[in-house]
Order: structure tokens, then sequence, then C-alpha cells
């Protein structure tokens, strides 16, 4: 039986700048259950972080959630307060950076910073807080977790780094992990292991992971379920197989078709003419219209709506195509 | 064919105290010397033919930027052989380099430091024309920047324009542009695309494509990405602790990779359709520390095949198919 742990609804989060109003993210809806990896594509600017800092409430001036819901095992999160919201975060809600090195405090050892998650969160005295921090380590494969309870984050190589945060995040055993980019700044080695590691974690604790990348393949390795987000919209959403062997999207199907792959022999990359729009001059209509290969009169003036074309495959397009990959 | 470049015995070293007060350490009532080096680059050896684009692939640290940037002599080799041309242009000053520097040009990482944001547009491309005498006057300068902006897909209209008014993408066709516009034999393309979003991406490397046709050029061309890398490069260099582990033939190297750090490599990738992380071979420990290098083979102490030998003596590179060598003990 599959219970729904999160679900956001039309989530609307605006930055109020100068220069008016930048729509990050513009509607986005989607359901995650228990247990499940949801991963979140799309290019730079197009509104996946700011996802999944709208979960948490990360979101400063002159951001601000507009509209919209965040169901949390049935809670709305829009209208916690902040100090209700601390207790969510990293207790019930824990995120992992793309940066190992920026979000561990260089003069704080391991242990102190894991272990100060422990201290907010249970009731775990000074000695079990240790032996915790010891499993953790242990758990995201750190060798001689006991030695290095005392080390600096200095004294750790980036993909240590990573697991040591992984640990952090898993510290007081969340529900939900939001993942943003957490693997960009490694090494290709690195990141099959960090990904290994997170995947087998995640699964052995029922844990869901919220996995925010711009690398389909990272995607296609690790989720379930993907969303593809384009100027703050969802595009197209669907089981991880169906999005990456039949997307009906354009714009999903441009980006899968310009990615070099290792077992082929195209001579010439398909290419997406063009680029991201200004989020300030956001194009009336679809906002991949100018972009797309199929773009036709409708698509310049009227918003598609997302719509089910086929059981659990949704997608925001006037002109889907047909699973072949042709047009309909 | 003839070689454009070839690089033999390569080395580079970078002084940790490259200052002598730097190298006096007071330690237990003594003064001591001490003069700590990173070897970065381990004795390279690779030839590039006209027209052919080499790849050069591994993992950060792993010294593929730093010979890239000893090839163009933004940093004085250690000792080997940079040949260029039938000319060794590895003791060459800076006043002799000027006329090569004018066939080996280099496109950066990254877009947004690489250009200088006071200059405008047509002065960044007209700049290493002038310089250079390519071009007789300004008048024909500004002709031919026009039409090199066009070949990289940027549009007349942006020849006003600064750095800072383009995006990554643009940005990084303007570094390719002033590569071009000193009509270069060679290019060393350092990581072009690592900072570009997909559909970006795929954009510049079919111009780099593109232009190769059209003008015949060679590239060095330094990625960690390994499928931009296999889908660029005729051949191809993997290394790892400034060592080269294996090189020749793309096709070769990448439906049969045999050298065991190749393997790991390559399955690590992650590939659009999945199911590849289940068959990681898993490295263990870490990279060795540059400074001190590992007696015998870099590789042994992560290596599941290590041997005896492999801990004393340092595999050569052995040619095991036509132009497909390997250094490692087990071949």
């Amino acid at each position: 039986m599959v219970e729904k742990l999160l679900e956001v609804k039309d989530l609307k989060t605006y930055f109020h700048t100068f220069k008016g109003i930048v729509k990050a993210v513009d509607g986005v809806s989607f359901k995650l259950n228990k247990g499940e990896i949801l991963g979140i594509v799309g290019e730079s600017g197009g509104g996946k972080s700011v996802t999944g800092f709208s979960i948490l409430k990360l979101i400063d001036d002159p951001g601000k959630i507009e509209n919209g819901e965040i169901l949390f095992n049935g809670e709305n999160l829009v209208n916690k307060s902040e100090k209700e919201m601390k207790k969510i975060r990293g207790s019930k809600i824990s995120m992992i950076f793309q940066d190992p090195m920026t979000s561990l405090n260089p003069l704080y050892t391991i242990q102190q910073q894991i272990g100060e998650v422990l201290k907010i969160h249970t009731n775990m005295n000074a000695e079990q807080r240790k032996q915790r921090c010891i499993n953790l380590l242990d758990d995201v494969g750190i060798p001689q977790p006991e030695a290095r309870l005392k080390s600096y984050p200095h004294q750790f190589s980036g993909g240590m780094r990573q697991r040591a945060i992984i640990a952090a995040a898993l510290a007081a055993e969340p529900e939900l992990i939001i993942a943003d980019e957490p693997t960009t700044a490694l090494d290709v080695t690195i990141q099959a292991q960090i990904l290994r590691l997170m995947k087998k974690l995640v699964k052995e604790k029922n844990t869901s992971l919220l996995l925010i990348t711009h690398d389909l393949a990272v995607v296609a390795e690790m989720v379930d379920r993907a969303i593809v987000l384009y100027c703050g919209q969802v595009m197209e959403t669907g089981k991880i197989d169906d999005l990456i062997h039949q997307p009906i999207h354009p714009y999903t199907y441009g980006l899968l078709n310009s990615i070099p792959r290792l077992n082929d022999q195209k001579k010439r990359l398909s290419q997406i003419e063009g680029m991201v729009p200004n989020m300030f001059e956001l194009p009336k209509g679809c906002n991949y219209a100018p972009r797309c290969d199929y773009c036709q009169e409708r698509c310049l003036k009227e918003e598609p709506k997302i719509r089910e074309i086929y059981e659990g495959h949704r997608v925001s397009c006037h002109y889907p195509l047909s699973r072949e990959g042709s047009h309909e | 064919m003839n070689n454009l470049l070839k690089v033999e015995n390569l080395k580079q070293r970078f002084d940790l105290h490259s200052d002598f007060l730097d190298k006096i350490k007071f330690k237990n009532g003594k003064f001591s010397f001490v003069n700590k080096r990173v070897k970065a680059v381990n004795g390279v050896n690779f030839s590039i033919k006209k027209g052919e684009v080499f790849g050069l692939v591994g993992e950060s640290g792993c010294g593929k930027s730093t010979t890239a940037k000893t090839i163009i002599k933004l940093y004085e080799p250690e000792s080997g052989k940079i040949i260029f041309n039938g000319e060794d242009i590895s003791n060459y000053n800076y006043k002799e380099m000027l006329p090569v520097r004018r066939n080996i040009q280099m496109i950066f990482q990254d877009p947004y430091a690489s250009l200088n944001p006071r200059q405008r547009l047509q002065d960044i491309i007209m700049e290493p024309m002038l310089f250079h005498d390519i071009v007789s006057d300004r008048k024909e300068a500004y002709a031919k920047m026009l039409d090199i902006i066009e070949k990289v897909g940027l549009r007349r209209e942006h020849a006003y324009r600064f750095p800072h008014q383009f995006s990554g993408g643009q940005r990084q066709r303007i570094g390719i542009a002033r590569s071009l516009a000193v009509e270069p034999e060679f290019i060393i393309a350092d990581e072009p695309v690592s900072a570009l979003d997909v559909s970006i991406q795929a954009q510049i490397l079919n111009i780099l494509m593109d232009l190769k046709e059209e003008f015949h050029f060679s590239y060095l061309f330094i990625a960690h990405d390994l499928s931009v890398v296999k889908h660029i490069s005729d051949r191809l260099g993997v290394m790892y602790l400034g060592f080269l582990v294996e090189k020749g033939n793309k096709e070769k190297i990448f439906s049969d990779p045999q050298h065991p750090y190749t393997k790991a490599l390559f399955s690590a990738v992650p590939t659009i359709d999945g199911a590849n992380l289940d068959e990681i071979i898993e490295l263990e420990g870490q990279v060795p520390d540059p400074v001190n290098l590992p007696q015998g083979c870099c590789f042994h102490s992560r290596c599941p095949y290590s041997m005896p030998i492999c801990e004393e003596e340092r595999p050569e590179l052995v040619e095991i198919e036509e132009d497909h060598m390997v250094a490692c003990h087990l071949l």
C-alpha cells in the first residue's frame, strides 16, 4: 500500500525584484509517496532548487510563496510559523546541498556537527549521541568512524565530506530528504559511490528522497518518477522509464536527444535552438514555444494546462508527441 | 599522416614552498630544509595528428589541465619535449613563443572568467587579429570579426555588447570566436562545455565539430564527462595521478577498456538507459598524494588486481593492439 508523504499543490514562489516579478516556481504540483525517489530535472533557471527550498520554506526576501499548499503528512507547511518549521527542518525533512565544503562549518568537528542535529531533535545524552554518530558514519561508509569523529571538514576529501553531510541529514531519521545537486561537485567515481549509497539508505530506511539535478543520466539511474521543469512550470511528469524511453513533451524529447551517449555513434547532436527565455519577459502562451520544433499558432497564444495522456504520465503541451516519438 | 603535436615524456612539478624562507622549517629544536613538490604530470607521451581530436579524460587533480597549460607554455615544463609542427618549443622563451601562440589557441572552461568584462565583443575578437598581424588594418579586422561571430552563431548587432550582456552559452561562443580569430591550427579546449546547460552544451559541441570540418583544426579536448569525450574525440588518453594509463583509438578503448582504472572509471558513468549503478566497480580508498608518489604503479593502492610487482615496478605503456596502449603489469 503506497502512502502519500508529500503533496505539493499549485505552488507559486515569486521573487519581487526591482526589475519586476520573477516567477521562479509557477504552479508546480506533484506528489511523493513514502519510500519513493522523485527526481526534479531541468536546466538552470528552471525553478528546481527554488521548489526544493520552498518545501522547507527557506525562501528569503524578496522571494515569497504566493500561492499553493505543501501538504506534508497531511499538514500544510505553508501556514506554519518559522518556529514550527524549525522543528521540522532536520528532523522530519532534511536537505543535502550541492557543495559539501560550504555546508559544513569549518570550525567544528564532524562529531559536533552531526551531534548538533541529534542534540536539537532528540533526547539522547552525550554518550548516546556519540554512539549514534559512529553508527551514522559507519552507515555512510567512512572507514574508522570512531577515529574520524574528531576530524575537521578540511581533513576530509570531497567525497567524504558529502558522506558526512548525508550522515548528518540522516541523523534524526527524517521522513523526507531533499538533495539539491548532491553529486554535481564530485568526480564520476565518487558520484557513483554516493548515488549508490543514497539509494541504498533511502530504500533501507523507507525514507523518501526528492532528488534535484540537471543530469538526466543521474535521474535515469536513481529515481522512480521524475518531473521535468522549465521556466518554473512542470512540462512533463511520469515514471522514469516512460520519461526516458517515451517522452511526450517536445522539451524532454529535445533534452534527451541533445546528450551525447556512450553507446551511440551519432556524428552530430540534435540540439534545442535558442536559449531559456528571460524570466522577466516570459513568452505569451507556452514558455517553450519559441524553441519548440512543433510550435503552432495556438502555442503562442494559449498556455497549455497539464493533463494526463497515459496512466501516470502527464504533460503540459497542446500537441504532445505520441509515444513513438513522432508527432500526433 | 604527420604529427602536428608530439609530447614526449612531459613532466611538471609545482613547489609547495616556492619562497626560500618557506623552505626552512624549525622543528624539535632544529632547523631543517623542506622542499615539498606536487608532481602534477609525470612523463606523459602522446601525439596528435593533423585534423584529429585527442581527448584527455580523468578525475579532478589528475593533471589534465596542467598538461594542457604546459603545452601552451603557460607553465614552463619541468622536463620533456613539446614538439609542435616539427619545432621543439619546450625551451622557447616568451618572445619565441609569440608566433607559436598564433597557431595554438585555448578555449577555457569558465566563460565568465576568461573574458575581459570591460571589452566589447568586437574588441575581444579584433585584438588578437591586430596583435598577430593577421589583418592589415582595423577595417579588415572589423569585417573579419563580423564574419567570425556569425560563424559561431552570434549576431552582428552583438558586436557592441559587453560580456555581461551575454548568457553563459553565448560567452562560450565568444571564447570560441576569439580562438578562431587568429586562424590557428591547433585548439586546446579545457572543459569547454562543463559549465553549460545540457541544451547549450549540444549547441557548443556541434559548433566545435562544424568548425573542425571547415578549418581542419586539431583539438586537444579535455573533459571529465566521458560521454562528451566519446562523442567528440578520435583518440583519447586516460590520466591518473599525472600518468597516462591508457591511450589509443576511441572505439577500441570504449568498447574494450583494458586498464583496471579505465574500467572502473567507465563503469561509474551514469547512463540514460539506467541500471548501471548496480554494476559499478567500486574503487577502495583515495587518489594518493601527488607530493609523495607511490612506488611502482600509480594505481596499485586502489587496484583490485594488485600484484607484488605492481608495488615495485612502474609499468610502461605497451601496445596491446594497433593504436591501443595500456600501462599495466596484467597485460
